[in-house]
């Protein structure tokens, strides 16, 4: 069983076709990182998979219960989406974190005033996320206290602290100093290691090829090779992923 | 007539000035919320009806719709002046200042950044938790300034109601310098409304500071 399914997805902005017939799944506990160039639609994909954007057709399921069907060639989303939201959790490049809300507000108020869920427990088992990210100590600082790969590993907990089955991370580390991505790259690694389900569309590719059971390069909307990290980044036979990941060996 | 007793008589208009400017508060705020998401409502008519609307309030001057709201109901429809003036003053003010809000509010409410409304949907707030609890508090944080400017203006308005003849406290103060034909009733004018402007200002402060507990 997939944890997420998207099949034959078609997405355009005005003319400009941004995914053409995309086709990929993720099972339970696999790690999928999607590299590619600047507009290839990565973020897209992320967006339309975490209904930020509204895909033209296709078939988007989670545990495959269908969040889109097609009716002729028209594409009807479920009435129930914040059913399906309860599956993922985003992880966005600038954080967006509620800079209004202390750390520990920023992860508990979504658990409590959505999911509706008893306050004090979910404080203990964030207060337990924390301590595991090492940043029991700033759970009441404001988010423009912290340093940005604090800030970024809140907005992870804040994710986790929903409790989803799988998390999409658009470029984790690209907002942050050099010196600040290892942080967050670890707690990604970290995360893997405890067979969280995870999407990771990144330009870090030593870390992808390090963490991911597999990898997705899209190149012009459209998936054009995906298998395992050794095979993609040691000895590809697709000339454009050749040609795309010479530009990071150099 | 000595200063003493000049204050003192104006000092009586000044409980009427505080009551439309508490008024036009009480009523305007919540008022101006409303034109504000009329304002940015899908719905096109929606949209440029209110725009229109916002437009005629904002470019035709208070003392007009004062006048229009007071006595329009006398000319058009022969009914009597409403005896109690605070009513129709309030209702003129209230609308005027609702205008002034409603583009004060959507200019902060646009200046937000749409990671927030992103961040939020994708944890299941509902559109209206994400304005109340998201949006709302750090759009008042950031309106806060513009909505000083907008009621020390307003501190000042209150003096237009002496065009309907409304006893606050410039009315009786003009009334005072044409009777006496003394200048000094404008002086004691300016320093009421100054020192009332000079506790807005520190109330405004106040609130200000203590909304920058976190930075943006
Ligand atoms: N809301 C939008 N309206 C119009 N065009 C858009 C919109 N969002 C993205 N695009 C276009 O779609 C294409 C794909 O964009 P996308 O952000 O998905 O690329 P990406 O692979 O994430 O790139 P990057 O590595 O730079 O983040 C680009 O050409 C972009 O300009
Ligand atoms: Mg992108």
């Amino acid at each position: 069983m997939s944890i997420l399914s998207m099949t034959n997805i078609e997405k355009s902005f005005g003319n400009l076709q941004v995914l053409k017939d995309i086709s990929f799944s993720v099972e339970e506990g696999e790690v999928v990182s999607i590299i590619g160039p600047s507009g290839s639609g990565k973020s897209t994909l992320l967006r339309c998979a975490t209904f930020l954007e509204t895909i033209d057709s296709g078939v988007i399921a989670y545990d495959d219960n269908p969040v889109t069907t097609m009716v002729g060639d028209k594409c009807v989303y479920a009435k129930n989406l914040n059913d399906f939201r309860r599956c993922f959790g985003l992880v966005f490049q600038n954080f967006n974190l509620f800079p209004h809300y202390t750390v520990l507000k920023n992860m508990m108020d979504a658990p409590v005033s959505v999911l509706g869920r008893d306050k004090e427990e979910v404080k203990a088992e964030c207060m337990e996320l924390l301590k595991k990210m090492g940043l029991e100590d700033r759970a009441d600082a404001y988010p423009c206290q912290l340093s940005g790969g604090q800030q970024q590993r809140v907005s992870i907990v804040r994710a986790l602290a929903m409790k989803p089955q799988i998390l999409f991370f658009d470029e984790p580390t690209s907002a942050l100093d050099p010196e600040l991505t290892g942080e967050v790259l670890k707690v990604i690694k970290e995360l893997a290691e405890e067979n969280m389900t995870m999407v990771i569309v990144t330009h870090e590719m030593q870390f992808a090829r390090a963490v991911s059971d597999r990898v997705i390069f899209m190149d012009g909307g459209l998936i054009v090779e995906q298998g395992d990290p050794e095979k993609v980044f040691g000895n590809t036979e697709n000339e454009r992923t050749k040609q795309f990941l010479s530009n990071y060996n150099r | 007539m000595d200063l003493m007793t000049m204050i003192l008589k104006m000092g009586e208009g000044l409980g009427k000035t505080c009551a439309i400017f508490f008024l036009t508060l009480l009523f305007s705020l919540p008022l101006g919320m409303i034109v504000a998401l009329l304002r940015g409502s899908k719905n096109k008519i929606v949209s440029s009806v209110t725009r229109f609307f916002i437009s005629v309030l904002r470019g035709t001057p208070l003392m007009l719709q004062l006048i229009a709201v007071t006595y329009g109901p006398y000319y058009l429809f022969h009914l009597s002046v409403s005896r109690n003036k605070l009513i129709p003053v309030v209702i003129a003010f209230a609308i005027n200042y609702a205008a002034y809000f409603a583009e004060i509010y959507r200019s902060g409410i646009d200046s937000m950044p749409v990671g927030q409304y992103e961040a939020a949907e994708v944890l299941g707030y509902s559109k209206a938790q994400t304005f109340i609890k998201i949006i709302l508090p750090q759009v008042i944080r950031r309106i806060l300034p513009s909505m000083t400017n907008e009621i020390v203006t307003l501190v000042k308005d209150t003096s237009m109601a002496f065009t309907v003849s409304y006893q606050e406290m410039f009315t009786i103060g003009k009334q005072i310098a044409n009777s006496q034909t003394s200048f000094t009733p404008f002086i004691v004018a300016g320093v009421f409304y100054y020192i009332f402007n000079a506790i807005v200002g520190f109330v405004m402060g106040r609130a200000e500071k203590k909304m920058s507990y976190y930075d943006m």
